[in-house]
């Protein structure tokens, strides 16, 4: 209930920043796409990043509410890596006129990570329901997020100029004005991500006692 | 460390003799890799760059490959060998390693065929995509066997192998095709042995959790 009301809080404020305080750049108006795309984005790989870490925790100890939280984790995931792709393809509609920009490495990036994570939930519902399913989704999900940086030095290794880089080893390159509302939307898109997690774990939690209980009535 | 070396070679061993036997997958390899070059020799028109034909060999390298892989743990399947492996007194990941060994056996005694058959046709092979190619085995080899043994255990098989190891296999693509194009391949094929190293390190670390039950 708590991170509900903050993260609604918070998108209510990032969209307001972004709607009358962050500035029209050259770029015009469809640069204010870019404080959801890349919240999004960066979200998507938080998600990404939990659900190796629970992963690895249920290596680790074997605890089944772990493999349910990482489960849970990359399928959200997986929404947000979808909604990166959607709002990206918008963006580079906009920008450069195509629907698809094989020169944007990031889109690329985010196309074979979603290819990858989709295979996660073929594998993990053509298995029997149990303890080696729960090892061989947490090993893939671990694959995961090895998987990340590897093609993201694949992308880079394919070399692109096409995609503006914001954040390079100088810092942001983005004016004060800018970087506060991105870094709001940022915490905004963070908040709202946690809350989905809380709310779908709690409901897949009740599934599995319902059907507990079932059994035990049966 | 020479016991568990051993022990794959032993497994890899069994494997090569399997298939010396039943000589099911090597043939289809093998039929597969010209069978494929001539196909897309006609679906993409490779007269007028070599960098397409570059691209070709990948591409075939790889389903090739796949070929294997989905043939990697059938008898092991069918013949319930796995219960008798795990039962065995060596370690788990030595399993891994003998069949990525065998696997990586077929793979090469193939691209024997497929890297000459594709300079008659194509021309132009240099080392980068010779080099290119040897290191691209152990990365296809290793990360391909640990997925061969996930999708061998679940309701739809071969049909999901595909689906899991080409999302992984893109970066093996880009170095290769780099290595094979590339006026300096040397980025490339250390992106390449990079891979190798990331993947065979957790291909041998999480083999245990996906064959124990």
């Amino acid at each position: 209930m708590v991170t509900a009301t903050v993260a609604a809080a918070l998108a209510v404020s990032a969209i307001a920043l972004v709607a009358f305080y962050a500035p029209v750049d050259q770029d015009g108006l469809n640069q204010k796409i870019f404080y959801f795309h890349v919240p999004i984005a960066l979200t998507a790989y938080a998600y990404f990043a939990l659900g190796a870490l629970k992963a690895f925790l249920y290596l680790w100890k074997g605890d089944d509410e772990r493999d349910l939280e990482s489960y849970v984790a990359v399928h959200l995931g997986v929404i947000f890596g979808l909604l990166t792709l959607v709002t990206g393809s918008i963006w580079a509609k906009i920008s450069w006129g195509h629907w698809w920009e094989w020169g944007d490495r990031q889109l690329v990036l985010f196309l074979i990570l979603f290819l990858f994570y989709c295979a996660y939930f073929m594998l993990r519902f053509s298995i029997e329901p149990g303890p080696q399913r729960a090892s061989i989704s947490a090993v893939f999900a671990l694959i995961g997020v090895v998987l990340i940086p590897i093609s993201f030095l694949a992308i880079r290794l394919a070399e692109s100029l096409v995609h503006p880089v914001t954040f390079t080893r100088d810092g942001p390159q983005m004016a004060g004005s800018q970087f506060t509302t991105f870094f709001v939307c940022l915490a905004a898109m963070l908040a709202i991500a946690y809350t989905l997690y809380r709310i779908e774990l709690a409901g897949k939690r009740l599934d599995q006692h319902l059907r507990e209980l079932r059994e035990l009535l049966t | 460390m020479r016991r568990y070396l051993h022990d794959a070679a032993v497994l890899a061993r069994k494997d090569v003799l399997l298939e010396l036997r039943g000589r099911e997958t090597l043939p289809a390899m093998l039929l597969f890799v010209v069978a494929g070059l001539v196909v897309f020799h006609f679906a993409v028109p490779t007269e007028e760059s070599e960098d397409v034909g570059a691209g070709l060999l990948w591409v075939v390298i790889l389903f090739t490959a796949l070929l294997a892989l989905v043939r990697a743990f059938v008898a092991e399947r069918e013949q319930r060998l796995m219960d008798g492996l795990l039962l065995a007194p060596c370690d788990r990941s030595a399993i891994w390693l003998g069949k990525s060994l065998a696997v990586l056996a077929f793979l090469v005694l193939t691209e024997l065929v497929a890297l000459p058959a594709f300079a008659i046709f194509f021309g132009g092979l240099g080392w980068g995509t010779v080099a290119g190619v040897s290191l691209a085995n152990i990365g296809i080899v290793t990360v391909g066997t640990l997925l061969a043994a996930m999708a061998s255990v679940t309701r739809a098989r071969e049909l999901l192998l595909p689906l899991l190891f080409l999302p992984l296999a893109i970066p093996i693509v880009v170095g290769g095709v780099g290595a094979s194009i590339s006026d300096d391949p040397g980025r490339y094929l250390g992106f390449l042995a990079l891979y190798d190293a990331v993947f065979a390190i957790i291909s041998w670390a999480s083999f245990e959790y996906v064959v124990s039950e």
